[in-house]
Parts: structure tokens; C-alpha cells; sequence
């Protein structure tokens, strides 16, 4: 693996609410098969960030965006891309588990389903599969055609974890995963993550500093919409370029 | 103080405790009422004979078949259109001229008496048409008649459907047809049903709009062409021209027991699709 490849490239990227700029020429580079943490206090426009790197974006109205973003060197918002096939590439993993209302089974074997896939010994295959990486297989396992909402919140969210796992994605993009799990979850959850991140890109927004500071193998500081400051996960904690990050971090405000 | 808001509760809880007592006396002893001056009229004879005599004695058989298909056409007509309307309203378009258009239209229709509907099915299907007195057009003036409560029940249900939903489903990389059918539409389908329910019971219960479009015949009908008459029609007419009051009661508690029997077999449908869903 070359250490540098970027998976994902941001340039010159402005995002807007109707009027309301959510980002300001914002310019990223994320590498392959780490984790980036991109942290920083409420209404930064780090959800809006993540969410337009696989389109949800679109789903607002009156969301419009400037700029470029490269999937492996291939414009995301270019008209021949197929948003489907992009949102299978780059899953995403919301702040609340959301479960939807049917079978632990059903709700990992959804996105397979959607893409065409109808034997049941394939379907099987990959929930076996996903659920494992998501280390939620023992917990479950006998009993996958529970409803889903049956299972605790940090099941839940390893639920969620597995159905973006069962699409293959390539890049996987977690928004404040955690911001509703006790701690044991929640490093169950981190656990997890330094795991996959041999196979996937991870970009995470973490709920605080020091889930940022554990995790990651790079972090990115936003504030207001600017990216203040982005670099190896150490030296950004540990050393600060920026006196906001050094503000933020030491708990000065945020 | 506390013992004045204390008491205050009390009075409160006592009040709405009362109202819903109310309600629910009221129902009782109508429904008491009707079934126990009809029930002693009702057996087989009463369920597999044709009226004879203009009702004096006979049967129903012919007033049930005649509900039963009225009611069907009404609802395999409108449910497609109401439930498709609703999701176009709810999911396929923004805030507009026309969708508030759409909205406006269909709530002054609910609005509109039932009479009226049975004045347009007359003139539009039974002579415009030239379908005459018939099942098909008593089914399609009741189809009209219901369509703006499916429209609005099922738009309800779908909006209140979470929009997390929706946006799990895209991630996955679902399209929109597929996050309707796949997400939407199994987490809205007790709402639709509740209205469409709602809507058989008005059908059933039916007499202005139908008596100008279906007719009143008594006869077996052989087709959708033929003319029947619904079993509300029946005993108003038995009731209003003084024919037979007994077998009038005997028809009106069928009438209760069918919509009872509509009621929990759709809801089993229901229940059991969602439990196969899950």
C-alpha cells in the first residue's frame, strides 16, 4: 500500500443552505486505510462535510456545494456518476442507531437486496460477514430474525456498522457514532474500528477530543465551517500549529 | 394552594373519565339496541334468501352480494389512485401550486354531502356513461366519494413515517422507488390500512350516493351491468316506506356485524404482514 494515496481529495470546496455558507474553501486530503477524525465543536459543518462526501446531501433542499471532491481521482459530482453506486462505495454510519423497523437479518441483508442480490445462501454469506467484522456475530447470532429495535443501543449501532459493512464499501464515514453509547459500547465500537480500517478509509466525526485522540491516525480541527488545521493524529494533539486547535483541545471553549 | 390544584386533577381526571364514559355508553346502547331487535330476525333463511314480497319476507342474500361488490368496486378503484396520489404528494414533489391545489380539491371533496356524489354518479355514470343502474356505477361514484379520505389518511401515514428511514435506505444506495417500497411504504402500511378501512366502512354504510346509482333491485345481480341494491339502502327503504320494521333491524344488524367483521379481518391481514415483514 502506497502511505500517501489519497482516497479522498477536497478542493476549493464551498457549501451553502439555501444562503447560509456551511463550508468555507475547504482543501483535505484523505488517505487510504486510516482513520481520519474530523473533529471539532457544534455547527462546524463537520456533518455536512461528511454527508457530501457520498450525496446526502442532495436529499436537502436548497443544499448546493462549490468545488471538487475526488473519489480515486474521479469527480463524485460528475453528471455519469451513478449516486447509488457512489453511496455503496462510501457508506455512512449516523449519530443515532437507526435500526429500520424489521429482522437484525433483514436490516444487514437490506443493502445487498437493493443491489440485486437474491440467494439466500449469498445473503447469508455476507450478513455472516458484516456482522463479524462488526464483532456484533456473537450477540446475535441466534436470534437474527429479531426485530433489530430489540437490540441495546450499542448493538444497534454495531447493527449499523455491519449494514454498511455487508455493501463492501470502500470508504465509511461515521458521524458522531457514538454520541449516545455508554463507554463500554463505546470502545467496543472503537475496538472495531482500528480493526476495519485494514480493509476501509474511515473518516470520523468522534464525539469529543479524547475519542479523536484515541482512534485516529490523522485529525482534522473545524471550526465555523474552516478547516483550521489538519496532520497526523499525535501532532496535532500534541502540538497544535493552530491557537484555536490548542484552544479547543485544552477544553478552553467547545 | 396544593390543595386546591390537587383537587383541580381530580376534577379534571373526573371530567375526561366522564366524556370518554359517554362516548362509549352511547355507542354501546345504540349498537345494544339495534342488535337486539334485529339479531332474533337473523338466520339462514334470512342470509341465503332473496328478498321477496318488496321485503316483507325473504331473505337478504341478493342486499349482501349487492354491499359486498358495490363496496369492492369502490375500493379496487380508489385504492390505487388514493394511495398512489399520496405518495406523489408526499414524496415525489415539493410544495407547490399544484400539490396545494391537489390538497385543496381533496379535502372540499370530503367535505362535499354524499347526495350530491350520488346526483354526479347518476347523471355522469348511469346516463352520460350510459352504464345504467348498475354495480359499476354505484362502485365508481363511491370510489370518487372515498378517495379524498384515502388520499389524506395515507399521505398522513407516509409523512409520519421518520425521515431516518429514508436517509438509511439512500445511504445503502437504495433508489427512491426502492426506499418507497422497501422502507416507506412497510412502516406506513397500518396508517393506509386505518383509512382504507375507514373508507370500506363508509362504502358499506352508504345510501345517498348509491340509491341514484346502483339502484334498488332486489334480484340476485349476474354482473357488474346489473342493478342491486346495498344492504342500507334495503332497510332504509323498509324502514322509510313502513314495509317490514323487523326485517329492517335484522338488516341493520348485519350491516353492524359486517363492518365488525371488515374491521378485525383487515386488521389480521395487516398484523400478519407486519409480523412477515419483521
Amino acid at each position: 500500500m502506497v502511505q500517501n494515496a489519497s482516497k479522498i481529495s477536497v478542493s476549493g470546496l464551498n457549501f451553502y443552505y439555501q444562503k447560509k455558507q456551511a463550508i468555507f474553501d475547504l482543501n483535505l486530503k484523505i488517505h487510504a486505510n486510516s482513520i481520519l477524525s474530523v473533529f471539532g465543536p457544534a455547527n462546524s459543518g463537520i456533518t455536512t462535510l461528511l454527508r457530501s462526501f457520498n450525496r446526502l446531501c442532495d436529499l436537502t433542499p436548497g443544499a448546493h456545494m462549490e468545488g471538487q471532491i475526488l473519489l480515486d481521482g474521479k469527480n463524485i459530482y460528475a453528471p455519469d456518476i451513478i449516486v447509488t453506486e457512489l453511496r455503496r462505495k462510501v457508506g455512512m454510519v449516523f449519530d443515532v442507531p437507526t435500526p429500520l423497523p424489521m429482522s437484525i437479518f433483514d436490516n444487514i441483508a437490506y443493502g445487498p437486496r437493493l443491489s440485486g442480490m437474491k440467494s439466500k445462501k449469498l445473503l447469508f454469506q455476507s450478513v455472516e460477514e458484516a456482522l463479524k467484522m462488526a464483532a456484533l456475530w456473537e450477540d446475535v447470532k441466534d436470534r437474527l430474525s429479531m426485530p433489530a429495535a430489540s437490540l441495546s443501543g450499542g448493538q444497534q449501532q454495531r447493527l449499523c456498522i455491519a449494514r454498511v459493512l455487508a455493501l463492501k464499501p470502500e470508504v465509511i464515514l461515521l458521524d458522531r457514532p457514538c454520541s449516545g453509547l455508554d463507554p463500554i459500547s463505546t470502545a467496543k465500537i472503537e475496538e472495531s474500528l482500528s480493526h476495519l480500517k485494514e480493509k476501509f478509509t474511515i473518516v470520523i466525526a468522534p464525539h469529543n477530543v479524547q475519542q479523536a485522540g484515541r482512534i485516529s491516525d490523522r485529525a482534522a480541527f473545524m471550526l465555523m465551517g474552516h478547516l483550521i488545521e489538519e496532520g497526523p493524529a499525535r501532532a496535532v494533539f500534541a502540538n497544535p500549529q493552530d491557537q484555536r486547535t490548542n484552544d479547543y483541545i485544552t477544553g478552553r471553549f467547545g | 394552594m396544593k390543595t386546591n390544584s390537587r383537587a383541580g386533577e381530580k376534577i379534571a381526571k373526573l371530567l375526561i373519565w366522564s366524556t370518554a364514559l359517554f362516548v362509549l355508553v352511547v355507542l354501546v346502547a345504540i349498537s345494544a339496541y339495534i342488535l337486539i331487535k334485529g339479531l332474533p330476525r337473523i338466520n339462514w333463511h334470512f342470509l341465503t334468501e332473496i328478498p321477496r314480497n318488496m321485503g316483507r319476507s325473504g331473505g337478504v342474500a341478493s342486499t349482501i352480494v349487492g354491499t359486498l361488490l358495490v363496496t369492492a368496486v369502490a375500493i379496487i378503484i380508489a385504492m390505487p389512485f388514493g394511495i398512489g396520489t399520496a405518495f406523489y404528494l408526499a414524496e415525489y414533489t415539493k410544495e407547490s401550486m399544484i400539490t396545494r391545489i391537489i390538497r385543496f380539491s381533496a379535502e372540499s371533496l370530503a367535505g362535499i354531502p354524499s347526495i350530491v356524489y350520488g346526483l354526479f354518479g347518476f347523471i355522469f355514470f348511469v346516463i352520460y356513461l350510459n352504464l345504467g343502474w348498475s354495480i359499476l356505477s354505484g362502485g365508481l361514484t363511491l370510489a370518487i366519494m372515498i378517495l379524498p379520505t384515502i388520499i389524506r389518511t395515507s399521505e398522513e401515514a407516509i409523512l409520519s413515517v421518520p425521515k431516518v428511514y429514508r436517509e438509511v435506505s439512500f445511504s445503502l444506495g437504495g433508489t427512491k422507488w426502492q426506499t418507497i417500497i422497501k422502507a416507506v411504504f412497510p412502516s406506513a402500511i397500518r396508517g393506509i390500512t386505518n383509512g382504507i378501512i375507514l373508507s370500506v366502512g363508509r362504502s358499506v354504510a352508504e345510501t345517498a350516493a348509491v340509491i341514484y346509482t346502483a339502484g334498488s333491485a332486489l334480484r340476485m345481480p349476474v354482473s357488474l351491468f346489473s342493478p342491486t341494491r346495498t344492504m342500507a339502502v334495503h332497510f332504509y327503504i323498509l324502514a322509510r316506506e313502513g314495509i317490514s320494521l323487523e326485517n329492517a333491524y335484522g338488516t341493520a344488524a348485519l350491516l353492524i356485524i359486517l363492518i365488525f367483521l371488515i374491521n378485525v379481518v383487515a386488521n389480521m391481514l395487516v398484523n400478519r404482514f407486519i409480523a412477515k415483514g419483521r
